[in-house]
């Protein structure tokens, strides 16, 4: 059954490329910027966290490296966490009309949409290289462990989307509910600030977000080692990332079935 | 390889409807509120201890379909006729995979796509080139296959001027074109249409029908197609199913199934008594008695060979003498709703008592399919026109019964266009 599971999706990966095409095409269509906004978006979000948490809240560095160009590592980890979240959740509900009139495995639509948020990183991740450049602040060896955290990443925000879609199907009050928390993310997470200001007593619990430790490591990777890797943190970002995916895939399994009845 | 492509047994399929429970005592939004409140209170509590969220009482249980029973054949075109309701799309969409059955199971050997609704996936922002491929990748279709037939895809649809527009420009015409074009091309083991066909304009259409017609034809393929378009279904299919309020209540050929489908539901049929006791009807000095769609040969039958014709039989009685002259009317009408003739014949004047009617229908005048008959009695004792009776109560198929001698005038007789398909007069002769 599970082996079956993985071929029949297989054998629609043409369908699922197409689906990620679709959306990434789709966004920009009948816009002036087009793709001037997957630049834009991303860097004005960074100068207005730059803005409150250093030149306003003075908040200190980590290291040497330049307040922006940390607040932008800790972007590129959150964005992709929270646009997998979101988007993901709300995947199936998008696509209802597919859904109740053609068959076809129904991992295919949220993994499309992972798809998508591996394309988005990479955007980000040039500009993020761009930005490192004109700062003269280049990345060193450590860069070689971020495949580890962008898989890492793309887990943690892959399993709670994956479960919250099959839960979006029956009860649409998620639709509510996700885009306060993921708002309430960003700035619980620290994506503008390093996550040394969180007192020693305090720092464990602060983990149990398993946002923190993964941009505790892109940080690691990025800044020449500045931000220490706090392994602990990694450790539970890792237990937690694989069991809220476990748990979303199992879920999803077990409902799929009765999506096409529901939604 | 077995012969049989689709199984099923026992399949079927339940659904919960929920009734929205109406609080007549409610008039305030206050009231409303309060109420609304104490069910979300509920609601959380049986949430924490995994009970039911929505009470028992408010689900209904309802079968869409139960208890199918059926085998197709590979290359067999199935006609699935029923009023709404009557579980058509449910079947199709657990023979295609969509839904899971509640009961019962199904066994399909090929590559199955369903076409369930024209441009499904379909994203307005899109290009009419781009919308090719996504669409033909939801129908199950490899970007090389897509590829391949792409040019053939746009010439049937039309609108190679509009390739890079995207589709929201689109009028829904062209839409609908393009959608069924992808479609069309696609090559399937089993095809499953659900009332798609009729899009377009009246050209279009028939071009759609061809296509169908050809997909059909090629090698092995098998089609179910869903249609209240009985004239299609007569005329694409050679065996059809009927189902009634969720059950098969007929699968065999095609003519017996859409005559049984017309039978059930208005009471129709090839031969029928009218109530002697109807109020009024005969106060006013006539009124039917029956009809009757009879053979050539006098035997009362609802299927016409088209190649000899029938005979409506119609009885009246007489309650009061009648002076003037009395009319006997029926009218033919075709499946879509056409008339296609009226016959009367006059006579009179009638003394009192019973009288029948016959009226020969020729060979070589009906085309293929389904006509209703309704018949009339009328007078014009007062001045004008007076119609003592109407009924509208009979139906009768047309066929063609293949026969090897019978020569082949048309090539696709069967699908031959018109109300009518007379056998006329013609003279040919050579003028240099």
């Amino acid at each position: 059954m599970q082996r079956h599971f993985w071929r029949k999706a297989w054998r629609f990966r043409e369908l699922f490329l197409i689906l990620a095409w679709r959306d990434l095409t789709v966004r920009y269509k009948q816009t002036i910027l087009g793709l001037g906004w997957a630049v834009l978006k991303p860097l004005l979000t960074m100068a207005a966290l730059t803005i409150v948490f250093s030149a306003l809240a003075k908040l200190p560095t980590s290291g040497h490296a330049p307040y922006m160009i940390l607040v932008f590592t800790g972007l590129l980890a959150w964005n992709v966490v929270a646009y997998l979240i979101s988007e993901t959740s709300s995947s199936l509900l998008g696509n209802h009309n597919l859904i109740s009139k053609v068959y076809f495995p129904r991992i295919l639509i949220p993994a499309a949409t992972l798809l998508v948020a591996v394309v988005d990183f990479f955007l980000n991740f040039f500009i993020l290289l761009c930005l490192m450049a004109y700062f003269h602040y280049l990345p060193d060896w450590r860069i070689l462990f971020l495949p580890f955290f962008i898989v890492l990443v793309l887990l943690c925000g892959f399993g709670p989307g994956l479960w919250l879609a099959a839960i979006n199907v029956k009860y649409r009050d998620l639709r509510y509910v996700v885009p306060f928390i993921m708002q309430l993310g960003l700035f619980v997470s620290p994506v503008g600030f390093s996550s040394n200001i969180v007192p020693e007593r305090w720092q464990l619990l602060y983990s149990a977000n398993p946002i923190v430790g993964i941009i505790d490591g892109f940080r690691w990777c990025l800044l020449h080692g500045e931000e220490r890797l706090n392994l602990s943190a990694i450790g539970l970002s890792i237990l937690v990332s694989s069991v809220v995916f476990g748990l979303g895939l199992r879920r999803f399994r077990a409902t799929e079935r009765t999506f096409a009845d529901l939604i | 390889m077995s012969n049989v492509v689709i199984r099923a047994e026992r399949l079927g399929k339940k659904y919960t409807i929920s009734h929205q429970p109406s609080r007549p005592d409610l008039h305030s939004l206050r009231a409303e509120i309060g109420q609304q409140a104490e069910a979300i209170w509920k609601k959380a509590r049986s949430l924490v201890r995994n009970g039911a969220i929505v009470p028992r009482r408010d689900y209904e249980e309802y079968w869409a379909l139960k208890d199918a029973n059926f085998e197709i054949g590979r290359g067999d075109i199935i006609g699935i006729i029923g009023r709404n309701g009557a579980g058509k799309s449910t079947l199709l969409k657990l023979l295609s995979g969509i839904t899971e059955p509640s009961e019962g199971c199904v066994e399909i050997e090929g590559q199955v796509a369903s076409l369930l609704e024209v441009g499904t996936g379909f994203h307005p922002e899109l290009t009419g080139r781009e919308n090719v491929f996504l669409n033909g990748a939801i129908l199950g279709m490899s970007r090389n296959e897509v590829r391949k037939k792409f040019d053939e895809i746009v010439a049937f649809a039309g609108i190679e001027k509009f390739l890079d527009t995207p589709v929201k420009r689109y009028s829904s015409g062209m839409y609908v074109r393009l959608a069924f074009s992808v479609a069309a091309h696609l090559e399937p083991d089993i095809l499953i249409i659900d009332e798609v066909l009729a899009v377009g304009d009246a050209e279009f259409q028939k071009k759609c029908l061809g296509k169908v017609e050809e997909v059909a034809h090629s090698e092995g393929r098998t089609i179910l197609l869903v249609s209240h378009n009985i004239s299609i279904i007569t005329a694409l299919c050679r065996n059809a199913v009927l189902l009634e309020g969720g059950k098969i209540s007929n699968f065999g050929p095609v003519h017996e199934t859409v005559s049984q489908y017309f039978l059930r539901g208005k009471a129709t049929s090839f031969s029928v008594e009218f109530e002697p006791t109807r109020n009024d009807a005969g106060s006013r000095g006539a009124m039917l008695l029956g009809a009757q769609i009879q053979d050539a040969g006098g035997r009362p039958k609802g299927e016409v060979d088209v190649h000899v014709g029938c005979k409506v039989i119609m009885r009246y009685r007489v309650t009061n003498d009648m002076t003037k002259q009395a009319h006997v009317i029926f009218r033919f009408w075709n499946s879509e709703g056409q008339c296609a003739f009226v016959s009367t014949q006059s006579g009179g004047p009638f003394m009192r008592g019973d009288y029948q009617a016959e009226c020969r229908i020729p060979p070589e005048l009906l085309n293929c399919g389904l006509y209703f008959v309704d018949v009339a009695l009328m007078s014009t004792q007062f001045g004008e026109p007076h119609y003592f009776d109407e009924q509208s109560l009979l139906c009768a198929v047309a066929v063609e019964q293949t026969s090897e001698a019978r020569e082949i005038e048309f090539d696709h007789a069967h699908t031959a266009a018109g109300v009518l398909r007379p056998k006329l007069d013609w003279t040919i002769k050579q003028l240099t």
